[in-house]
């Protein structure tokens, strides 16, 4: 007979057929990450190989032009930048602004609830209706105040697009803090302006900013509502103002890449790998800011 | 039901008259009429769910922040009706301080913890005074006064609440509301708080909210015995605790059910 | 629904302050027991019956430390309130009060023995009816004790005024006696000391009944104001 406290220690059958299952699964999950992490590694590979070798200071000081050799992205490095720029400033107010607003003072109705599936489904809404919303509300309506096709229209389109993400993403961080921190600042007699102010905003601005760094890294290789409304394809001049016509770096990709000279293949290769590295930064940075400010409740 | 009063002398700090909370159609709260002395220990016992938290709450309307609840009734704050139309909740909480079961301090030093609130209510007066006064009346200022600075979060679980309780004094309350103070904390840091309270009931009225009936047979001078949000019975501590009226208390208290 | 209608949780604590009910009540049972000894004792002139009756007095006293280390073993560990504490401190003084009645059983039979050796002298009727009620208050009251019965120990408590005016006639007789002849001296002092013991007995017993309006109505009171310091002291 066998020891009983022998017995203890060996693995009973179930547990060996429970196991394999086990092992089964996790295979077929590393499997299927492996595929989708090689087919990226490839597609980036590919790129760099292509595109690497025309990064010249040449690249980013000129314009495009007939000549490979000559073209250059800086005016849609620089429409770009004015985009994510103006982006940031329009929607980041209005998006804190309402999220503060639906989660703090926004008494539980259904004209709230209706409010929020209608934020919702916005975040899915095709980006190309908002492109035919920007030409008709902001290029041709209201031209006077936006210069028509200009980096200001641009930026409103692009600032609706990314506004409900922004929303959500500032309500989910507002109800992340912790009531109990609410509850003592009113039972010290504070105003709700008060406790939104020192307690609510200062505790959620880490995720809100977070969200809103994400949502940019969205909108930074929006293309088809930009098309929509009429930003230019080949334009030789940085933007001046906001009132100014423009173009953004995945335009400027699209165009080069349907041209049939290889070397304007390169050239759209490299402008990707400028794109990529903008929206890496700004994912790292996102990171880097949520790490920094993260609280143990 | 009528008032119970109870013999103490002088105006009570609050008295209820008809109190009643509803969430929804959840009546939590029944028709509660009672007196709390000045300068005196309240302690409200009973079973969960009896509406014992929910009472107290409405002491300094904090039941207002509750979307669905309404309060029927008076409760009566130096000759006034707190929930007369006409009241500002948000004054009625610089006067009727409130400590919470979980020790909450702001994610912010201990100083501005304790500043907060002279800060927002714009309290005149050298705020290092007000927070050394606050912190000392608190028990606490010995073990922090060289380091203000520090974030509150990595002080102690006692010594928190002991800073929760020193913030809700820096606005200068007449009464303090506490909801379960020492739930959270280990009996050593219970018992600093039990002293605590036993000294600054002589500045202030202090209700308190405990499932613990040993701590309110020792802390308390009046006691409230609730049930499915009646109020049982309510009579100084020690008849409570040797002698009660009713059958309900004494099941209670003796712990043959709750 | 009122808290008596849902289900009350039976607790350990329930059990152990039966099991020290049962202690309590076998005390008593001795008690009583030395005491009938005791006076048979007396009545039979029985050296034998009084040797017992001493004898008896070490499981009494025995019985009286156990139940007070389980009632403050009670009041340490289980930290009771409201009945649960005015019974405990009242088990307490009744273990107390029973001890003494054993001391008072063994004084009746140190007087039975000292009778059996001295002059003979018949015995008064009144001190046996005075016995008679004395046991009977003991009986009752801890019956009272038993049923939670606060109207026989209210009874209890009257009949001591009967207990002390026999007590009285007991002594008055017995010095008369002692004035006719010398030789009585003796055997009516023990007599004396007899009722003595009985009167004090039947206080114990009026204490006892005290005890029980304690425990349930939470009531002190006391049945009379000074307690007589007799001519006697035992």
């Amino acid at each position: 007979m066998s020891d009983p406290s022998e017995r203890l220690l060996t693995t009973p059958p179930g547990l060996v057929r429970r196991r394999r299952w086990g092992r089964a699964f996790e295979l077929v999950c590393l499997g299927t990450t492996v595929v989708g992490v090689v087919f990226l590694a490839i597609m980036l590979v590919d790129i760099l190989i292509d595109g690497a070798g025309w990064l010249t200071a040449t690249f980013f000081t000129e314009s495009p032009s007939r000549f490979p050799s000559r073209a250059g992205i800086k005016p849609a490095l620089a429409g770009t930048l004015w985009l994510m720029g103006l982006v940031a400033l329009i929607a980041f107010p209005l998006g804190v602004a309402a999220a503060v607003y639906l989660e703090e003072y926004a008494s539980r109705s259904w004209v709230q609830a209706v409010i929020q599936t209608n934020i919702a489904n916005l975040a899915g809404v095709p980006s190309i209706v908002y492109g035919i919303l920007g030409l008709a509300v902001f290029v041709r309506w209201m031209f006077v105040l936006t210069g028509g096709r200009s980096v200001l229209s641009g930026a409103l389109t692009i600032s609706l697009l990314v506004l409900p993400v922004i929303i959500i993403a500032g309500q989910e961080a507002i109800r992340a803090v912790p009531s109990s921190i609410r509850e003592a600042s009113y039972g010290l007699g504070a105003t709700r302006w008060q406790t939104v102010r020192h307690h609510v905003l200062p505790n959620a601005l880490p995720g809100i900013m977070t969200g809103t760094i994400l949502a940019l890294s969205r909108a930074i290789g929006e293309t088809a509502p930009l098309i929509m409304m009429g930003a230019l394809t080949f334009i030789a001049f940085v933007p001046d103002g906001p009132r100014d016509a423009f173009t953004v770096l995945p335009i400027q990709i699209f165009n080069w890449a349907s041209r049939p000279q290889d070397e304007f293949r390169n050239l759209a290769a490299a402008a990707i790998i400028v794109l990529l590295v903008l929206l890496l930064s700004m994912n790292a940075l996102a990171i880097w800011l949520r790490n920094k400010y993260r609280k143990e409740w | 039901m009528p008032t119970i009063k109870v013999t103490a002398e002088g105006t009570p700090a609050l008295e209820t008259r008809d109190l009643s909370v509803f969430y929804g159609d959840n009546e939590a709260v029944k028709s509660i009429s009672m007196e709390v002395p000045k300068n005196k220990i309240v302690a409200l016992i009973g079973p969960s769910g009896c509406g014992k938290s929910t009472l107290i709450r409405c002491f300094n309307r904090m039941n207002d922040l509750v979307p669905n609840a309404r309060v029927e009734g008076q409760v009566i704050f130096r000759g006034e009706n707190l929930y007369a139309n006409h009241v500002d909740p948000v004054e009625v909480r610089r006067r009727i301080g409130m400590v919470f079961q979980k020790p909450n301090p702001f994610p912010k030093s201990i100083y501005d913890n304790v500043a907060f609130g002279p800060r927002i209510n714009g309290v005149d007066g050298d705020l290092d005074e007000i927070v050394e006064r606050s912190l000392m009346q608190a028990a606490l200022w010995e073990e922090v006064k060289d380091r203000l600075e520090v974030s509150a979060l990595e002080l102690s679980g006692g010594q928190q609440q002991r800073l929760c309780i020193a913030r809700a004094l820096a606005v200068t309350p007449e009464v303090l509301l506490m909801d379960e103070p020492a739930s959270a904390l280990d009996p050593i840091a219970t018992s600093k708080i039990e002293e605590l309270i036993q000294e600054l009931v002589k500045n202030y009225t202090i209700v308190i909210v405990t499932h613990n009936m040993q701590q309110a047979a020792r802390v308390s001078d009046y006691t409230a015995y609730l049930y499915l949000g009646e109020l049982m019975e309510y009579d100084e501590t020690d008849k409570i605790f040797t002698a009660p009226s009713e059958r309900s208390t004494e099941d209670y208290v003796t712990g043959r059910f709750g | 629904m009122s808290p008596e209608d849902s289900a009350k949780t039976l607790r350990h604590f329930d059990q152990e302050l039966d099991d020290l009910r049962e202690l309590l009540l076998r005390m008593a049972g001795r008690a009583e027991e030395q005491m009938r000894s005791g006076l048979t004792a007396v009545k039979r002139l029985d050296a034998q019956a009084a040797q017992q009756t001493i004898r008896a007095d070490r499981d009494v006293d025995a019985l009286e430390l156990e139940i007070e280390e389980q009632a403050i073993n009670l009041l340490a560990r289980r930290q009771p309130m409201a009945g649960d504490l005015r019974t405990l401190v009242a088990v307490l003084k009744i273990s107390n009060d029973l001890e003494r009645v054993g001391d008072h059983a063994v004084n009746i039979a140190q007087c039975a023995k000292r009778l059996a050796e001295a002059f003979p002298m018949p015995q008064p009727s009144e001190l046996d009816q005075m016995a008679e009620l004395a046991t009977g208050m003991l009986r009752d009251a801890i019956t009272a004790f038993i049923d939670r019965d606060v109207a026989l120990a209210r009874n209890v408590c009257m009949r001591d005024e009967e207990v002390d005016r026999y007590n009285d006639t007991v002594f008055r007789l017995m010095l008369s006696r002692m004035a006719d002849n010398a030789n009585t001296v003796i055997p009516a002092l023990q007599m004396m000391l007899v009722a003595r013991n009985l009167e004090r007995v039947a206080d114990l017993a009026t204490n006892l009944g005290e005890d029980v309006i304690y425990i349930v109505e939470a009531r002190t009171i006391k049945h009379h104001a000074t307690e007589m310091e007799g001519e006697f002291d035992q």
